[in-house]
């Protein structure tokens, strides 16, 4: 009963989210605020409904309910609880459920929203209701999460044992937070055209929605990085796979959006660049979405198979970005862009971040599309990793030698020699330990010594900022002292996503040229080298696991002295059901660096004895990797405390309903 | 999850040996840093986006073991990679080498950073003069100033 329940209620989703965008429209057309308000409600009855039918989906999951062919393919009764419910979104269905429950939850969180003008917000929620109508309609005709089976089996296909893991089962929300954040940002930026005020106060309120979705953004990508990283046993974390650049785009046009929305907001620059950007942020979140759930990159097959709802999906993202689009150019050139400045200036320093954010865009979406633009020459072919390292590579070099000095420059008309002079401490800090690193190995990775050069100079230029803010040095430490209380956290956010981004980018060149791989062969008793530590096998043992078993290699890492370093026990998992098997890294963290041990399949050894093949990688700062994004996360979130952001003052509201400033 | 990231993962899952199996080593360490580094940028043709270095798939091992037997014998790496794509086509190159048609590939991001940038230097070549407000603006900052911050 539940989920014909659950059907019942998304279908009552979808007429509410009619409502939604019929009323709210009218509304404002008729200038009737008693029609807005319905509209509002509407917007809170389609989060409640879409809830109720998520709640219905999971209790399908937790109760293992094979009757419905979502449950019977992706889940199993021997599978633990975490995964039982994770498995609720691993499907295409599924997901797409997941990916409305968001959009409303933001469409109910916006007509909560207060310090918004009547207009703008009656139209925002209309917009959101529009998408609510083309999203949930696509759930409710093509692509039913509840649907049932006539004969339902004793027992469910199970969820692909790699997807089973913690990590990944946390990894879809926050991606689909962070996508569906978008949303309101489009929302809001074609409600500001239709309203003709794309002005520094809209910037202010597109902001804080930027924000949270760029920070749940960065924190599902890095998930998935880490996921990858330690489950695939590849000892890479980024593949530059169709998939992730389909998450990295929209990623990179909201960076470059939270940036041009700055200047906007405090100089009334770049009104329609940045109502541009709030589009195509959302529209590269939807082509994402079309890509991973079409399966278009990944075979043509899959997509041929079904392609009613590829097309459908097409069809949705045209309908909505092309309205956006459309609108953009009715409007956009009648945007006024009052405000001047000198080629010196914070806002062209933001300027040309958006620059190189947009060119690097530009090359993800043409390295990731270029199949795609072959096949329709009647050619095959596609690019690979060796074209995003050196494309996106340099050209994000150039973005990290401007970005410290960006934070330095006045507005309007910035001193460039002044912000040099300050900065040459991080610059001095950047060559030195660009030189050191260089000189520590071969000239074939100077590339690596340039990255571990840049992301100090990052580091060390967002200290820098800090320390003229404080006039640290300059002023008494009882007046810096005063100065870092009365700073604006903001100010404290920016300069710690910087130092997340200089973190990220030192972990990242410096594991990469200089990791290390190895694998041998191995008896019980036999060891092998991995740079200077020493790897030996001391016994591998069964051990039956929830739903699989698993052959357990205890291996002794010892370093260049002879002295223990760790006991890792990678697994080798075979799972009942599907007869998948799996790996289970062992990661040894050493400081910052990581010994990575995959324990591969078994072998007959010469003599007639068992041994195993043994794959080890010395990952050197690979911390790094995963630390940096976090704190860039953080420094959003700390950006979104801020007093300036937040919504009424004195009054908290939960993150997902962070809300624009009312005037201070 | 996405069957992109399924197969891959799956793929990957089961190939743990791929290139680095000590069985199909060559000798001489240098020559294998030679061969590994063609491998990782020839394309599986069989799987999904994978290179021959990550791929267990039996045409990646056929084609590792061709790439090592002739960079055993000697053959630079433009001639391996010619002889690939006489082969296979230019399809078999994981980065496509520059032509009229790739051009844009290759071309198009750069052309786009420097068109922002030539844009952002044309626009705003002269400093400018910022116009002093007026007397209804002042006005306003005085009403405002009077309001008592939050």
């Amino acid at each position: 009963m539940t989920a014909e329940f659950g059907q019942f209620a998304l279908i009552l989703a979808m007429t509410l989210s009619i409502a939604q965008a019929g009323l709210s429209f009218w509304g404002r057309a008729r200038r009737n605020g008693v029609l807005t308000g319905l509209g509002e409600g509407a917007a809170l009855g389609a989060f409640g409904a879409v809830l109720i039918g998520f709640a219905a989906l999971i209790w399908a999951f937790v109760t293992s309910d094979f009757s419905v062919v979502n449950v019977a393919e992706n889940s199993h009764t021997e599978k633990p609880l975490i995964y039982k419910i994770a498995g609720a979104w691993g499907s295409h269905e599924g997901s797409i459920l997941l990916w409305c429950l968001a959009l409303t939850a933001y469409g109910a969180a916006l007509s909560l929203a207060r310090g918004l003008p009547w207009g703008l917000k009656a139209l925002a929620v209309a917009v959101q209701g529009s998408l609510g109508v083309l999203f949930i309609g696509y759930m409710v005709l093509a692509s039913d999460p509840l649907l049932r089976l006539v004969s339902p089996p004793v027992e469910g296909r199970s969820l692909n044992p790699l997807l089973q893991d913690p990590a990944l089962a946390a990894h879809p929300p926050f991606l689909y937070a962070g996508y569906v954040g978008l949303s309101v940002v489009f929302s809001l930026a074609l409600a500001a055209l239709i309203e003709g005020r794309v002005d520094a106060a809209w910037a202010r309120w597109l902001r804080p929605w930027t924000l949270a979705a760029w920070g749940l953004l960065t924190i599902g990508i890095t998930l998935g990085a880490f996921w990858a990283y330690y489950e695939l046993g590849w000892g890479g974390w980024w593949f530059w796979d169709p998939v992730e650049n389909a998450s990295l785009m929209p990623w990179l046009a909201a960076t470059a959006l939270l940036h041009s929305a700055i200047v906007t907001e405090k100089r009334g620059a770049l009104p329609a660049w940045t109502a541009f950007l709030a589009i195509f942020a959302f529209t590269l979140s939807m082509l994402g979405a079309f890509l991973v759930r079409s399966g278009v990159l990944t075979s043509v097959h899959a997509f041929a198979i079904d392609p009613a709802r590829g097309l459908l999906l097409l069809a949705i993202l045209g309908a909505a970005s092309g309205a956006g689009f459309l609108l953009f150019a009715l409007r956009g050139p009648k945007l006024k862009d009052a405000a001047a400045f000198a080629p010196i200036s914070r806002e062209s320093a933001l300027i040309i971040n958006n620059v190189i954010l947009t060119a690097v865009t530009t090359a993800v979406l043409a390295g990731t599309l270029w199949p795609l633009v072959l096949e329709a020459f009647g050619r095959q072919g596609g690019v690979g990793a060796p074209y995003f390292n050196l494309v996106v590579g340099s050209l994000m070099a150039v973005a990290f030698v401007v970005l410290p000095v960006g934070p330095l420059l006045a507005w309007r008309r910035g001193d460039a020699i002044g912000a040099l002079q300050r900065l040459a401490v991080a610059g001095c800090a950047g060559l030195l330990i660009a030189i050191a690193a260089y000189a520590l190995d071969s000239p074939r990775r100077a590339v690596a010594a340039v990255g571990v050069g840049l992301g100090a100079w990052l580091i060390a230029g967002a200290f820098v900022e800090a320390a003229e803010r404080l006039r640290l040095g300059k002023a008494p430490w009882r007046e810096s002292l005063r100065r870092a209380g009365g700073l604006p956290r903001g100010g404290w956010g920016m300069n710690l996503a910087h130092i997340g981004l200089g973190v990220f980018v030192m972990g990242a060149a410096f594991e990469t040229a200089w990791k290390s791989e190895d694998a041998a062969v191995l008896t019980t008793g036999a060891g092998m080298p991995l740079a200077a530590f020493h790897l030996t096998l001391d016994s591998v043992t069964d051990r039956p696991g929830p739903n699989y078993d698993a052959e357990r290699g205890v291996i002794q890492v010892t370093d260049p002295a002879g002295r223990g370093v760790c006991t890792a026990t990678p697994e080798r998992r075979t799972y009942a059901t599907g007869g998948q098997t799996t790996s289970q890294v062992a990661i040894c963290p050493r400081g910052l660096d990581d010994i990575y041990i995959v324990l591969g399949e078994r072998r007959v050894a010469p003599g007639g004895g068992s041994s195993w093949l043994v794959r080890a990688y010395w990952n050197p700062w690979a911390r790094l990797i995963f630390l940096g994004p976090i704190l860039m996360a953080l420094g959003g979130a700390l950006s979104l405390s801020d007093r300036r952001i937040r919504l009424a003052a004195g009054r908290r509201m939960p993150r997902s309903q962070i809300a624009p400033a009312a005037a201070e | 999850m996405t069957r992109a990231r399924w197969l891959a993962a799956l793929g990957a899952a089961l190939c743990l040996a791929a290139a680095a199996d000590p069985a199909d080593r060559l000798a001489n360490p240098a020559e294998e840093a030679r061969a590994r580094a063609i491998f990782q940028e020839t394309r599986c043709l069989v799987c999904q986006g994978q290179s021959i270095d990550d791929s267990d798939a039996d045409l990646a091992s056929d084609l590792r073991k061709l790439i090592r037997d002739q960079v055993r014998a000697g053959r630079s790496d433009s001639a391996i990679r010619a002889f690939l794509v006489h082969r296979y086509g230019e399809f078999v190159l994981l980065r496509p080498p520059l032509s009229v048609e790739t051009a844009l590939l290759w071309g198009g991001p750069f052309a786009v950073a420097v068109f922002g940038l030539g844009l952002l230097l044309y626009r705003r070549r002269r400093p400018v003069e910022t116009p002093g407000l007026t007397d209804d603006e002042e006005r306003r900052i005085a009403d405002l100033a009077e309001v008592p911050p939050i």
